[in-house]
C-alpha cells in the first residue's frame, strides 16, 4: 500500500511528534520499545523545546545511566542538561523521566480516590488487594493508562512519551480501563458482596454461595467481598476514570508508534496491533523498524561476486599476505558469512514488503555496532528516526 | 549444596521462557521435538497460544484437546475456561454447576477477582497431565519471563491466600510435582544481547526467591558463529588494506568491498554478543547448565529449522 503524504513535504517522527501531547510506543518486547522511546523524547526535548516527559515501565539501569540518573523512581526527575551537553546538544527544552511502579501508583490511587481514612487503610490492608496491586498481571496494564491520565491531566508537561508494558497480548493496555469499569459495574459482583452485607441468602443464590464456598473456602470469599465492598465506595470515581483514560487514548491529541524488528514473530505482532490500532480507530501515527541490516546484503551482484570468491579462495589469496593459507581460510568465511547474513537481509526485506496497514511514517533504523549506554547514543538513535 | 541438574529430557515438566522475541517458541519446540526422538511421548503446551509452536511443526493451529503434530508429540494451547470445565467435572461433581448460571461469566468474574485463578488453572491442568502420566515430558511453551513467576508462583500465592476448601487441596499436590527437581524445571532462554541477559540473570534471582520452582538451564539462542581466531583476525585486516582490497577487487572481477564490510559487521556482531554472553555465564551459578544453539541462517522457520535446532539441542545436551 502506498503511503499516504501529507501536501507538501514527506512526513517525519518530528513533525508528528510536534503536534501530539502523547506518544505511546508499543509493539513486542525485546525490539528496543524502551530505548526507541527515551530517543524520541530526548530528540523532541533537544529539538522543540518545552517540557517533555519519558515514562518508562523498564527500570533498566542502562536506560537510567544513559539519562545520567541514579536510578528512575515512580516519580518525575528531570535530566540534567549537563548530560546534554557531554553529548554535545544544548537542548531548546526540558526532558524529565519517570518509571511505572505498579504498587507503588495503586496505593496512590487508594489514597486519592478512597472516601476516608478508615476505608484507605481497610482497602491497603486487604490481602487480596495486595496480591492484585503487586501481582495481577491486568493491574499492571490498568496502572500505566491511569498513570498517564493523571500526568496529562496536570497539564506540567507538553509532551509525554509512554514505554507501554510487556503485555502478554499488546492490547491488552488498551482494553484494561474499560475492563476494569466492566469488571466494578459486574452483576455478579454485586451478587456475591450482597450475603457478606446483609447475610441473607435466598434460595435462588444459595447454590452458588455453597460452590463458592467449596471451591475457594469461606475465609477467600470473606476476603474478597470484603475487598470489593470497600472497593464500591470508589466505584464512581474508577468508572469516571476508565471512561476518561479510554477518551484520552482515541483524543486527537494521542498517536501510537508500533516499534519492531523485521524478525518474524515480533513482526507479525506488530502487525496484528497496527491493524487493530486502526480497526479501534486510534491514530497509528508510525512505525520504527529497528535492527534492520544493511541493503548491499541484499544486492544479487555482490551476492553471486561472494559465491564466486568462496569457489576460489586460493586463488584470491596468492602472494597477498605472508600466510597464504590462513588467507585463503579468513576469505572462505568472508564470502560464506556475506552468503548467510544475505539470507536474513533478504528474508526481512520481504517481510517489510509485506507488512500490512502501513502508516504515514514507516522509519528504519539501522542495526548499530555498539549497544546505547549514554546520552549520545540516544541522540545518535533519535536522529535516525527524527527526519 | 544442591544435586546437579538432572537432564532435561529426564524430567516430566518442563517450563520455557524468555524475554518476548528470543525465541522461546522455537527452543520449546526442539525440546520437544528431540524428546520424541528419544522415543518419548511428549506434550507441548502453548500458554499463550498465538499457533506459533504448531506452526514449526508445520501444523495446523491446535486447541485444548491435545492433538498428535509430530511423531510423538502431540499439542494442545491453554484455555483456562475449558480447563475449569474439565477440573469441575473431574472433582466436584456437583449438577448444580450447570444452575448457576452460564460458566463463562461467573469463571470471568472468579478469574478477575481472585487473582492467581487463571495462573492456577494453568498450572493445575499442566500438572494433571504430569500426575496422570499421560505423557513422558510435558514441555511449556510459558508465558515472558515478566509473567512466568506469577504463573509458577500461583499455587504458593493461593495457599497463602485460601486456608481451607477444594482449592488448597489442591495447591498442596501441584507443589509437591513444581517443587520436586527431578520432576519440574524451567528453562531459560535468551539471546547475547544486552536487555534478554539482563532480564535472564534477573529472572534467575527470582525464580529461586519466589517460586519452588528449579531453573535447570539457560539457552542462549542465536548465538553467532565465530568467523576467525585471533590469528584470522590479523590476516582480515591484513586484507582490508586498500592495497589488498584493490587486488581482490581485480582477480574476484568486481567490488569485494561490501563482502569485506559484511564481515566487519559480523565480527563486530558477534564481539559484541560474546561480551554479554560472558556477563550472563559471570552472573550465573556456576552449576546451572549453559546451552548454546546457533544463528540460524535459514529462509524460513518450519519442520526443517525445528529439526535442525533439536539436533543442536542434543548436541549441548550430550546426547
Amino acid at each position: 500500500m502506498a503511503p499516504r503524504r501529507a501536501t507538501g513535504a514527506s512526513p517525519t517522527i518530528g513533525h508528528l511528534l510536534s503536534a501530539k501531547e502523547i506518544v505511546i510506543a508499543c509493539g513486542p518486547g525485546g525490539v528496543g520499545k524502551t530505548t526507541t522511546a527515551a530517543a524520541v523524547a530526548a530528540m523532541a526535548a533537544a529539538e522543540h523545546g518545552g517540557r517533555v516527559l519519558v515514562l518508562t515501565v523498564d527500570p533498566a539501569r542502562r536506560l537510567a545511566d544513559a539519562l545520567g540518573l541514579q536510578g528512575i523512581g515512580n516519580a518525575e526527575v528531570r535530566i540534567d542538561d549537563e548530560v546534554f551537553k557531554q553529548a554535545g546538544i544544548t537542548p531548546r527544552g526540558e526532558l524529565w523521566a519517570a518509571m511505572l511502579d505498579t504498587k507503588q501508583s495503586w496505593d496512590d490511587l487508594i489514597r486519592r480516590h478512597a472516601p476516608d481514612v478508615a476505608t484507605r487503610d481497610q482497602i491497603l490492608a486487604n490481602p487480596l488487594y495486595q496480591n492484585i496491586s503487586g501481582r495481577f498481571v491486568q493491574s499492571h496494564d490498568y496502572i500505566a493508562m491511569e498513570r498517564l491520565y493523571e500526568i496529562h491531566s496536570e497539564g506540567k508537561y507538553d509532551l509525554i512519551v509512554v514505554d507501554t508494558p510487556p503485555t502478554r497480548n499488546a492490547l491488552d493496555f488498551l482494553d484494561a480501563p474499560q475492563r476494569l469499569a466492566d469488571f466494578f459495574s459486574s452483576r455478579l459482583l454485586r451478587w456475591l458482596i450482597v450475603p457478606y452485607r446483609s447475610r441473607l441468602v435466598n434460595a435462588a443464590t444459595k447454590p452458588f454461595y455453597s460452590v463458592a464456598d467449596r471451591i475457594l473456602g469461606t475465609q477467600f470469599l470473606a476476603d474478597i467481598s470484603e475487598f470489593f465492598i470497600l472497593f464500591q465506595s470508589m466505584y464512581e470515581g474508577f468508572v469516571t476514570r476508565s471512561d476518561a483514560v479510554t477518551r484520552l487514548l482515541s483524543d486527537r491529541r494521542t498517536t501510537f508508534m508500533v516499534v519492531s524488528t523485521l524478525e518474524a514473530t515480533p513482526l507479525r505482532e506488530a502487525e496484528f496491533f497496527s491493524t487493530e490500532l486502526t480497526a479501534r480507530k486510534l491514530h497509528l501515527g508510525a512505525i520504527i523498524l529497528n535492527k534492520v541490516l544493511p541493503d548491499y546484503l541484499r544486492d544479487s551482484s555482490t551476492a553471486r561476486l561472494a559465491q564466486h570468491m568462496a569457489d576460489q579462495v586460493d586463488a584470491l589469496a596468492e602472494g597477498l599476505t605472508d600466510e597464504p593459507v590462513v588467507a585463503a581460510r579468513v576469505l572462505k568465511e568472508v564470502a560464506e558469512s556475506f552468503l548467510h547474513f544475505g539470507i536474513v537481509a533478504r528474508r526481512e526485506a520481504e517481510q517489510q514488503n509485506e507488512l500490512k496497514g502501513a502508516p504515514d511514517i514507516l522509519v528504519t533504523v539501522p542495526f548499530f555496532d555498539a549497544d546505547i549506554y549514554d546520552m549520545g547514543g540516544l541522540i545518535r538513535l533519535g536522529q535516525q528516526v527524527w527526519d | 549444596v544442591s544435586a546437579p541438574a538432572p537432564d532435561l529430557l529426564q524430567l516430566k515438566l518442563v517450563f520455557v521462557t524468555g524475554k518476548g522475541g528470543v525465541g522461546k517458541t522455537t527452543v520449546a519446540a526442539a525440546l520437544a521435538q528431540l524428546a520424541a526422538e528419544h522415543g518419548k511421548r511428549v506434550l507441548a503446551c502453548e500458554v499463550d497460544a498465538k499457533g506459533d509452536l504448531a506452526a514449526l511443526f508445520e501444523a495446523a493451529p491446535t486447541n485444548f484437546v491435545p492433538r498428535e503434530i509430530a511423531p510423538g508429540v502431540a499439542a494442545m494451547s491453554m484455555d483456562t475456561e475449558a480447563s475449569l470445565r474439565e477440573y469441575l467435572k473431574l472433582h466436584l461433581r456437583i449438577p448444580i454447576v450447570g444452575r448457576i448460571g452460564p460458566l463463562a461469566k461467573a469463571f470471568d468474574f472468579v478469574a478477575t477477582a481472585a487473582p492467581g485463578v487463571r495462573e492456577i488453572l494453568t498450572v493445575g491442568k499442566l500438572c494433571y497431565e504430569v500426575r496422570e502420566r499421560h505423557y513422558d515430558l510435558v514441555v511449556v511453551d510459558a508465558p515472558a519471563s515478566g509473567h512466568i513467576i506469577g504463573q509458577l508462583a500461583a499455587p504458593q500465592a493461593i495457599n497463602d491466600l485460601v486456608k481451607v476448601g477444594l482449592i488448597r487441596s489442591q495447591t498442596d499436590w501441584m507443589l509437591d510435582i513444581l517443587s520436586d527437581a527431578q520432576k519440574t524445571g524451567l528453562v531459560a532462554v535468551t539471546t547475547p544481547e544486552e536487555m534478554p541477559v539482563n532480564e535472564t540473570l534477573e529472572l534467575t534471582t527470582r525464580v529461586r526467591d519466589e517460586t519452588t520452582v528449579r531453573l535447570s538451564a539457560v539457552v542462549v539462542n542465536r548465538v553467532l558463529p565465530e568467523l576467525f581466531g585471533q590469528r584470522e583476525e590479523e590476516v582480515f585486516e591484513q586484507l582490508r588494506t586498500p592495497e589488498s582490497e584493490a587486488v581482490l577487487s581485480e582477480r574476484a572481477g568486481g567490488s569485494v568491498a561490501p563482502v569485506l564490510e559484511a564481515a566487519r559487521l559480523a565480527v563486530t556482531m558477534r564481539r559484541t554478543g560474546a561480551g554479554h554472553l560472558q556477563r550472563l555465564q559471570a552472573g550465573l551459578p556456576p552449576d546451572l547448565p549453559v546451552l548454546l544453539l546457533p544463528e540460524m541462517f535459514t529462509r524460513t522457520h518450519g519442520l526443517r529449522t525445528t529439526h535442525q535446532m533439536a539436533q543442536s539441542l542434543g548436541e549441548e545436551l550430550g546426547h
